[in-house]
């Protein structure tokens, strides 16, 4: 029974439980509303929360453990013995996933009955090859201990959803049937049917937090795996960035986190002046109507795409660049580099920048411009000596904002600053970031057991520590500024 | 008595007609300032220009394609030997035994004079013609096995280098390097363009056709990756946009000023900043190690966006929330309503239309992001079209942006020109949902 199956169940019973509730209100009443505590619909209401929702919450967490489970049971049925040189207790049990999917397959469509399969040994039969029959493809040959693990895979998860769809149609039934026998014309249902209500929207508010300790969690808990493996010590100090898929690898942050800098570096010395001037020039010297176009103009900038960027970078400016600074110049042959990076990333950052500072400039009280311009200032000086000094907080945590960025930023990076994992000076040479080896750590076949694999949590997780910090520091000033004027 | 010196030091006169040197200095600076605005402005003008022009000017191409039309004889000693007409006898033949039907047709437009270049076989002539032409005789004749033993003109895909060759990317010097093509042929293609067999017209297929490997740029189409999006985009929807409302609702209408409710729009602003590769990670350890789903599913690509776009949409849905002025609250409540009903059926009506603006801005966000769907396995090279849903939101899928990713990280260079058209259609999704949520404000927007 498939889990949509059993939410329309579930959503059939909550409807009925309306219809019945609000029929049982109005009867209780004798057929004269006005006798009832609440409007008859929050009465049906009442019922409809009461099957629906328990059951959909028992259903989603009932989700959530139930493969843990499974694996748990499932995973002491494979022999060490079948566990290849080189492969994993994780990969063998993904393996095992494949093969119970396959058997579903199987069944479904008739090429094997549930006997068949009973008596099919994987040491006499060939169950790779009666698999691809059916359009499933097993990497390997399948060994006994894991065909057996898998026929209980299946079994288990086939028996254990039959008892998730007993619990939870039993649940809504006797939500549904609790709610029913509680209505007469006394009963408070607009009342108890608003407090599920707030219930229902504090759960959704509760994501948030959720999310942050989803992602606090992953991180620190393979990071913790990773440093088991690998020394935090040569992590956070070593300089080589070296990773061999045999064992024996380098796996030092310097130079990530060298090349990080030094390409947000350059975004910035490209991004925070332009940015910082076109909003000088919007806020204090544009007519309405060059303001109404420019800065909407600006502003596309910031909706497109980052992959877009990437493309830019790697197909116009890199080239460009190449051929003539780099090349001439005699500083490198490469057209990935910090320099195409850096630039890029810089004209993404521009209207961030640039409608950050614009409202801050905004926000600086018009007296003390018209204070500035009374003592005879130009308008040039007003905005040096007056405005800028009075905006600088909420300007910095601008630029702030726009360095976590700038660190974080992924697409542009990979398609822009190469792969190598360098510390130079120089800024026409290939280096690489923290997100680029994030990405080249985890696409692909990876194995979850070999710290090459695990380090890209620990880069997430120093990724994650870095921007937050950047950004609270940030949130911290510019709060700390608006307060000033208000 | 004021006692005016006359003697005391020397004044500078001055006059208001004609500046002294200071205030010169000062305009000159004055001038200054305001150039370097200008300059700034134009900068981010000229990148916004250079960038959609690269785009446009790389990728418009890709939605032409060069086809050549040519008649085949549907053999039927070649396809159906045993002459019944079976279709299980029929689809034993494989693509490969579908080429020599292409090579025939090039040896009968051989005989006629007009055609023909020394040193080009049959075999050659054939190789004008892209591999996936075979597949799709392949295709056509098991669609209509009653066509065997007719002659059926086609329009087949050219090869990448001959489609190349008309769009600039190819050239005699360059055929004469490269191991796939030679001069020769070009030449013939040429021949074939002037008897009107070969053009360059309209590609529907860009925008239709699944990915193709990395030897046949020319039958690589947007299909899948555009129903991966779309179904993402549906995930996002259906689950961001009520959550968050919710959560929006609470926070601004009911939540008590509290610690609990602190952390809480501490976490939404600080989810909001988190990179987004981080929700990749996210997602590869919660939702495909932990919880078993399917690598490069749109299910998982949806949840992943779902968590990156809530804060938007918070955060939009929040500001709408506050723009109804209390006095539509005090008056629903003032006439007996309940807290809760003044808010579900007073406030959020009127905050509907600010809520869809930011949904949508949302929902275009969600559609450009690339660097998480990188990491749950949405780079695999898929081929095969997404189940219809509900199925289907589990099978592999790709996605546009990473779409574009994935061909830049090819070697043939028309890869290049299809990344740039994906771009374009990309942006053209992405303007048009812009325009909408625009729209949408510019009619329903409400000023209190």
């Amino acid at each position: 029974m498939s889990v949509g199956l059993i939410s329309l169940i579930i959503l059939i019973i909550a409807v009925l439980g309306y219809v019945a509730g609000r029929a049982r209100a109005v009867q209780s009443a004798g057929g004269d509303i006005r006798r009832l505590h609440s409007l008859p619909g929050y009465y049906g209401q009442t019922v409809m929360l009461a099957s629906a929702v328990p059951a959909f919450l028992v259903m989603i967490l009932w989700l959530l453990v139930q493969p843990l489970y499974i694996e748990s049971r499932v995973t002491s049925l494979i022999a060490p013995a079948d566990i290849a040189d080189g492969s994993s207790r994780a990969l063998v049990m993904a393996d095992v996933r494949r093969i119970s999917d396959g058997l579903d397959v199987a069944v479904g469509q008739g090429a094997m009955t549930e006997v068949d399969l009973d008596r099919m040994r994987a040491d006499i039969s060939d169950v790779r090859g009666r698999l691809a029959l059916v359009g499933v493809a097993i990497g390997s040959d399948v060994e006994q201990s894991v065909f057996v693990a898998a026929k209980e895979y299946r079994q288990l998860s086939g028996t254990l959803r039959w008892i998730l769809a007993a619990v939870v149609i039993g649940l809504a039934l006797a939500g549904a049937a609790y709610a029913w026998t509680r209505i007469n014309k006394e009963f408070r249902a607009r009342n108890v049917s608003e407090r599920a209500v707030k219930a229902l929207l504090i759960l959704c508010s509760v994501t948030a937090i959720l999310t942050t300790v989803g992602i606090v969690a992953s991180l620190v808990f393979e990071t913790l795996h990773f440093f088991r493996l690998y020394p935090a010590r040569d992590f956070f100090f070593s300089s080589t960035w070296n990773p061999q898929f045999r064992g024996g690898s380098d796996l030092g942050i310097i130079p990530l986190l060298w090349g990080t800098l030094y390409v947000s570096f350059v975004a910035l010395v490209v991004a925070v002046p332009v940015g910082l001037m076109a909003a000088i020039y919007m806020a204090e010297y544009a007519s309405r109507r060059v303001r109404s176009v420019v800065k909407p103009a600006i502003e596309v900038l910031a909706g497109i795409p980052t992959i877009v960027y990437g493309l830019f970078a790697l197909i116009t400016v890199g080239p460009l660049l190449r051929d003539y600074f780099a090349q001439p110049l005699g500083l490198g042959t490469s057209s990935s580099s910090v320099m195409t990076a850096g630039l890029v990333m810089g004209i993404m950052l521009i209207p961030f920048v640039s409608s950050l500072s614009d409202d801050v400039i905004n926000a600086v009280p018009q007296a003390m411009r018209d204070g500035s311009f009374g003592l005879g200032a130009t308008q040039s000086e007003t905005v040096r000596q007056v405005i800028l000094p009075a905006a600088l907080p909420g300007i910095v945590g601008a630029i702030l904002l726009a360095a976590s960025r700038a660190i974080g930023e992924t697409m542009i990076v990979v398609l822009g600053a190469g792969a190598a994992a360098k510390l130079s000076l120089n800024p026409f040479e290939a280096m690489t970031t923290i997100t680029v080896k994030i990405v080249s750590q985890l696409t692909g076949d990876t194995e979850f057991a070999s710290p090459e694999t695990l380090v890209a949590f620990a880069l997430g997780l120093s990724l994650f520590v870095v921007t937050l910090g950047l950004n609270i520091i940030a949130l911290y000033v510019v709060r700390k500024y608006r307060e000033q004027y208000e | 008595m004021t006692d005016i010196s006359t003697t005391g030091p020397q004044r500078i006169p001055s006059s208001l007609f004609a500046a002294d040197a200071r205030t010169k200095r000062r305009n000159a600076a004055e001038w200054r300032f305001r150039l370097y605005g200008m300059i700034a402005v134009g900068i981010g003008l000229l990148a916004l220009v250079g960038l959609l022009s690269t785009v446009l000017y790389n990728g418009s191409s890709a939605f032409f394609q060069t086809f050549i039309k040519l008649d085949i004889y549907l053999d039927p000693e070649e396809l159906d030997p045993t002459g019944a007409r079976n279709i299980e006898e029929i689809s034993k033949v494989t693509t490969f035994g579908y080429k020599p039907l292409i090579e025939a047709a090039f040896a009968t437009a051989f005989e006629s004079p007009e055609f023909g270049i020394e040193g080009v076989s049959v075999k050659d002539a054939a190789d004008l013609i892209s591999s996936e032409g075979a597949a799709q005789l392949r295709r056509y004749v098991l669609a209509n096995p009653e066509a065997i033993g007719q002659t059926v003109g086609f329009d087949f895909l050219a090869d990448g280098r001959i489609d190349g060759y008309y769009k600039g990317r190819v050239t005699m010097a360059s055929a004469e390097l490269d191991s796939n093509v030679s001069p020769q042929q070009l030449q013939l293609a040429d021949q074939l363009k002037g008897a009107g067999l070969l053009s360059t017209h309209w590609n529907w297929g860009f925008l239709t056709m699944a990915d193709a490997s990395e030897n046949r740029p020319e039958a690589a189409g947007l299909g899948v990756a555009i129903i991966g999006s779309l179904y993402m985009m549906v995930v996002v929807l259906v689950l961001a946009l009520p959550i968050g409302v919710a959560a929006s609702i609470y926070l601004e209408e009911f939540a008590p000023k509290n610690w609990f409710t602190d952390i809480i729009e501490v976490n939404i602003s600080n989810l909001a900043a988190v990179p987004s590769i981080v929700f990749g990670i996210l997602g590869l350890a919660l939702f495909i190690n932990t919880l078993g789903l399917p690598k490069s599913a749109p299910i998982v690509g949806g949840l992943v966006l779902t968590l990156m776009t809530l804060p938007t949409i918070i955060i939009a849905t929040r500001a709408s929330l506050k723009s109804v002025p209390p006095s539509i609250r005090d008056a629903a409540l003032g006439v007996g309503a309940s807290k809760m009903q003044a808010v579900f059926h007073h406030v959020l009506p009127l905050a509907m239309p600010g809520i869809l603006t930011g949904t949508i801005i949302g929902l275009a966000q969600a559609l450009g992001e690339t660097a998480p769907l990188l990491l749950i396995g949405m780079v695999a090279f898929v081929r095969d079209f997404p189940a219809a849903s509900p199925e289907g939101f589990f099978d592999p899928a790709a996605a546009l942006p990473v779409q574009v990713y994935n061909w830049t990280q090819r070697a043939d260079p028309a890869f290049v020109e299809r990344a740039s058209g994906a771009i374009i259609v990309l942006l053209v999704f992405l303007f048009i949902m812009n325009a909408v949520a625009i729209l949408l404000r510019r009619r329903f927007e409400r000023r209190w």
